[in-house]
């Protein structure tokens, strides 16, 4: 199967200096990839570059086989952004309702996505006084409203208790069953074994790629932060 | 553009409204509270009510719609609401023109509503139709939602975009005519403010106030308040940009 996504050389400046230092990516279609690495390793760059927010200096980057960010793809990209861009002074259902219409999807949609995001009962509530978890399953629910192809999701999981981030786990992987394609960052490692395939990203590079038992079976580690410390090491080895 | 998207877009501008009941109440009594105000100022000189009032009237909700788009719009941009709306199918069309219906229709309930006070209850007398005033408050609200739009993009933070009201709204008042007739000022402040669209404005609402023929002046200002609120606008979609640094 040809990848849903593939990055080639990807080079973007941000405040004047190189932040993507040419990265290359392939996203199987149907699969939950996690973009790992600590904070200010570049994820978000990436995730913007991959949903056409960013302006990049120099490489492609291709989505369904179309460049990124192209018109025919605005509907079939889901994206959720760092911080939860909702609107505080509307509803829980009004702010569904609004990412519902824009993306032409009907009315029973946005249960769904209540539902999918477990947010039954508080479809009345102000997005104001939600909590810091309910505000970032919302801002989810909003990615997800039209059952996208294609689902970028930058940091979903951030500050949500383990019972939670447990269950959206499941989630992301229901969707891939379905045959939705996952990008999910994190810069927590015991995420990373949760999901399909992994890029460990490290100062705008793309330390390694593979599954999380091919990461531990390359590096000769038992836990995934351990084979993140190997891969610096190895980098900076070949760096000499 | 889309219809739907963009009436979707008007129906969640007015809904955060509603969910801002202070904010309603404050755009909706303010202007009278101040119609007022200039009304007892001038109790024993009549006239100057007569001449001030329909100007006042119909500047109000430019102002009112200034500030709240400006506000409005930073908030869409630092929030990250904007960033994620552009990568939907919205247009920044829809965007603009939804944000524009909704608050027209606020800026028609503020200036009905002013309307109704100064012409029923002051004694306010129009020398034209009193539709025609309100139509003209509603162009002027639609006029300083667009300046406002663009405006925001040059503030980074709320604090700017305030600061943004007496930097870009007070020099019009100030020069639009309202406070010295423009035939009184020096040549060079009568030649920045007949590059204020405000001044425009202005002139159109003092001509429907006195009982003299239109004539073809009201109509040219009609279209430079028209054609400013559509260069704005055309502007203001420009600062939208679906890819950021």
């Amino acid at each position: 199967m040809s990848p849903a996504i593939t990055v080639r050389g990807l080079r973007v400046a941000r405040g004047g200096r190189e932040v993507l230092h040419g990265i290359d990516l392939d996203v199987e279609p149907g699969s939950v990839t996690g973009l790992l690495g600590p904070s200010g390793s570049g994820k978000t760059t990436l995730l913007r570059s991959i949903v056409g927010a960013q302006i990049v200096a120099d490489g492609s980057v291709s989505v369904l086989g179309l460049p990124a960010g192209a018109p025919a793809l605005r509907a079939r990209v889901g994206y959720q952004t760092q911080a939860p861009s909702v609107y505080a002074d509307l509803t829980v259902l009004e702010n569904l309702d609004y990412f519902a219409r824009i993306l032409d999807v009907e009315r029973p949609a946005v249960a769904e996505a209540v539902r999918l995001v477990d947010m039954g009962g508080l479809e009345g509530q102000l997005a104001a006084t939600l909590s810091g978890g309910e505000l970032a399953r919302l801002s989810l629910a909003a990615a997800l409203v039209n059952q996208p192809e294609i689902v970028v999701l930058d940091e979903p999981t951030v500050g949500l208790d383990p019972v939670l981030r447990q269950s959206l786990w499941q989630t992301f992987h229901d969707l891939a069953g379905r045959g939705t394609t996952l990008v999910v960052s994190s810069h927590v490692m015991d995420e990373a074994s949760r999901c399909d395939a992994l890029a460990l990203l490290r100062d705008g590079r793309v330390l390694a790629t593979g599954t999380p038992a091919s990461l531990l079976e390359q590096t000769g580690t038992d836990d995934l932060d351990a084979a993140f410390l190997a891969l610096v090491d190895e980098a900076a080895g070949d760096g000499r | 553009m889309s219809v739907r998207r963009t009436r979707a877009t008007a129906l969640r501008v007015l809904r955060q409204l509603r969910h801002d009941p202070r904010t309603v109440a404050l755009l909706l009594i303010v202007p009278c509270v101040l119609q007022i105000l200039v009304h007892a100022l001038f109790t024993d000189r009549p006239n100057v009510f007569q001449t001030l009032g329909v100007p006042l009237l119909g500047l109000f909700p430019f102002v009112a719609m200034f500030i709240v788009t400006s506000i409005t719009m930073l908030r869409e941009r630092v929030s990250g609401t904007l960033e994620r709306l552009l990568t939907t199918p919205l247009g920044r069309g829809d965007l603009l023109v939804g944000y524009g219906i909704a608050f027209a229709l606020v800026a028609a309930v503020q200036a009905a509503l002013v309307s109704a006070l100064s012409f029923g209850l002051l004694g306010l007398d129009a020398g034209h139709a009193v539709v025609a005033v309100v139509a003209l408050a509603i162009a002027n609200a639609v006029l300083g939602m667009s300046l406002g739009l663009f405006a925001s993009a040059f503030a980074r933070t709320e604090f700017q975009a305030v600061q943004f009201m007496p930097a870009f709204v007070l020099p019009q008042i100030l020069l639009c005519g309202l406070i010295v007739p423009r035939e009184e000022m020096a040549w060079w402040l009568r030649a920045i403010s007949a590059v204020l669209p405000l001044t425009y404005a202005y002139d159109a609402l003092a001509r429907l106030a006195s009982s003299a023929p239109l004539g073809a002046r009201f109509w040219a200002d009609v279209l430079v308040v028209l054609g400013v609120t559509l260069l704005a606008l055309v502007l203001g979609a420009g600062t939208l940009r679906r890819r950021t640094p």
